[in-house]
């Protein structure tokens, strides 16, 4: 079995314990931030392209999620799937802006982008709440059911983001994924090699949209809440810093990152920094870019090549 | 609506296109010596703020001596801040930059939190600028016109150094060919520090600027530091000249959009940015070439 894969299976095997260790609803803030964390790998493990912005589809998606329960009363399996198409059609028309650009550019286009959604959810605040954000009083009915408890609703969520896995998987390993790792190392010799190199990054910057739409989606009905802090370039900040310190590349990094960093801010919160869990957060990224830019994944996996050999 | 109102959005608009001027500048001539997005830049403009705070309630400093004394200050921090991690990933893809610094930014932010709490403290308005001035056409606060000329002043001998003196060609040399530069004696390393100090410097003296207009907030870098990003990419990552001319321009074009639709203002920089990108990808005075 290759390295990876039994990296895979620790961490699934972990993920069927959580919630017996932890806070349901912790664990399940995890769950989200994984599939979270795994959209923006694909994007910036994969296709080399650093999105500071992804919180606009995370976000959006919440509140599509949040008001359509909410509000309308729509069952939370068809809320999703609309949060998801809410998610897709906006990265897809963002794509078509951003995707012009690579490298330092992308990132600051994506987070400028991102404080449109961010202030227009401020001005809706006849829809969104405002500053308030926009709690839901229960999760809704489930395809009619109702999923009111936490470990539940978790092992749900955890089928759910599990397929998720599998199917990037099976995406970064087929022709697409390749071309998307060409990109990444030689935009210009793909162009040369006559790929369509735009339409490539559009199809990765879509998938990549709507998998965080899932995530914000499911991240809102978990903690029947969605705020604006959703929105903030704050949350893209941190699913950047999960995927780089669990390990962009690796696929199974982003769950292990999204792991270690809820576990750290839950255990940090309780200390005397309090709020502040980002000070403690940003010393360990600032150590992670200096010395292990290959984040945890990326380094198991370098080491045990290197002792297997 | 009444030319008089336009007249003041007109200069309301200028003010704030002076701190984006001054926070633009800085992140330009930093990116083009380091090749590195500073996210730090928001954070160091709020510790020209505090410093400017701090001086006073501590110290007594005095609102004309913090305008010195506070950005140089800030500017050794940032020196140092250059030389003791920056430094260690100049050879990376710019892209590490930009993460590190956004870390180095919640830590800075997070400390300064810690230290001053999540309320605002307010700084008072030195007396020589207090007031109004009559402009003949309009009447205007005599301290946005203050902020106003020194940010044109800044901008304009930074202009001339960058363009016109030796120090000036030595660091347009370093970013074309470091290797070479350092083989014409020049000592690149403390030229690259030297310049981020300056660059940090520039962002602490908006803050300072920035002090008695504002509530002096640790999160007070956070918003406008994406508009500031916004603002480099409209004028064209790199060019000095782009980031000052966007960052008026972007100012008077916020404060104008605001006359007709007052929720415009928060968006209409990002929404210019959109169409800058989609019709000159490169920003308004960027060279295409240097900018993927």
């Amino acid at each position: 079995m290759s390295p990876r894969n039994v990296l895979f299976i620790l961490v699934a095997l972990a993920g069927l314990v959580l919630p017996r260790l932890i806070y349901p609803v912790v664990a399940m803030d995890i769950l989200c931030f994984a599939l979270f964390a795994l959209a923006l790998d694909l994007l910036f493990g994969f296709a080399g392209l650093l999105s500071f912005g992804q919180a606009m589809f995370w976000g959006g998606s919440a509140y599509t999620t949040a008001i359509l329960v909410q509000r309308f009363h729509v069952d939370s399996a068809l809320a999703i799937a609309a949060a998801v198409l809410y998610a897709t059609l906006l990265a897809g028309i963002v794509g078509l802006i951003v995707v012009r650009r690579s490298g330092i550019y992308f990132a600051m286009i994506t987070l400028g982008i991102a404080q449109i959604e961010y202030f227009a959810a401020i001005n809706l605040s006849s829809f969104t709440g405002g500053e308030n954000g926009l709690p839901m009083d229960t999760r809704g009915t489930l395809f009619g059911a109702h999923v009111s408890n936490d470990v539940a609703f978790y092992f749900i969520v955890f089928a759910v983001v599990a397929i998720c896995f599998w199917l990037v998987v099976r995406l970064t390993n087929s022709p697409f994924g390749t071309v998307l790792g060409a990109i990444r190392q030689n935009e210009t010799r793909a162009i040369a090699l006559g790929y369509r190199v735009n339409r490539y990054k559009l199809a990765a910057f879509t998938i990549a949209g709507a998998l965080s739409g899932l995530a914000g989606g499911l991240y809102a009905l978990s903690n029947r809440l969605a705020g604006l802090e959703m929105i903030d370039w704050h949350t893209s900040g941190a699913v950047v810093m999960m995927t780089v310190l669990g390990g962009s590349g690796t696929i199974v990094g982003p769950a292990i990152g999204a792991g270690v960093y809820e576990i750290i801010n839950y255990f940090v919160s309780a200390t005397a920094i309090g709020q502040e869990t980002d000070l403690v957060m940003g010393l360990v990224f600032v150590v992670c870019i200096l010395a292990f830019r290959q984040g945890i994944a990326g380094g198991v996996l370098s080491l045990w090549r290197k002792t297997s050999t | 609506m009444s030319l008089d109102y336009i007249a003041a959005q007109t200069f309301n608009g200028l003010a704030s296109g002076a701190y984006y001027a001054l926070l633009a500048l800085g992140l330009s001539i930093i990116f083009g010596t380091l090749r590195i997005i500073n996210f730090a830049h928001g954070a160091m403009y709020m510790l020209g703020a505090f410093g400017a705070y701090y001086g006073a309630q501590l110290l007594g400093l005095p609102f004309f001596a913090a305008l010195i004394v506070v950005p140089i200050a800030v500017g050794i921090l940032g020196m140092l801040l250059e030389w003791l991690i920056l430094r260690r990933i100049a050879r990376s893809d710019p892209i590490y930059g930009l993460l590190l610094t956004f870390a180095l930014t919640l830590v800075i932010v997070n400390v300064m939190t810690l230290l001053a709490g999540t309320l605002g403290s307010p700084y008072s308005m030195p007396g020589a600028l207090s007031g109004a001035t009559n402009l003949g056409f309009t009447i205007f606060p005599t301290y946005k016109l203050f902020v106003i000329s020194v940010s044109l002043a800044v901008c304009v001998v930074a202009w001339l150094v960058v363009d016109r003196s030796l120090l000036g060609a030595r660091i347009r040399a370093a970013i074309e060919n470091p290797v070479l530069v350092r083989a014409f004696g020049v000592n690149t390393p403390r030229l690259v520090t030297v310049t981020f100090g300056i660059g940090v410097a520039i962002a602490a003296l908006a803050g300072v600027l920035a002090a008695p207009t504002t509530n002096v907030l640790p999160t007070m870098g956070d918003d406008i530091i994406i508009y500031t990003f916004a603002i480099v990419v409209i004028g064209g990552l790199g060019s000095i000249t782009g980031s000052i001319i966007a960052g008026f321009l972007l100012g008077l074009l916020q404060a104008i959009g605001a006359v007709y639709y007052p929720p415009i203002a928060t968006t209409l920089i990002f929404i210019v940015m959109v169409i800058v990108i989609w019709l000159r990808p490169s920003g308004l005075l960027g060279r295409p070439e240097s900018t993927r």
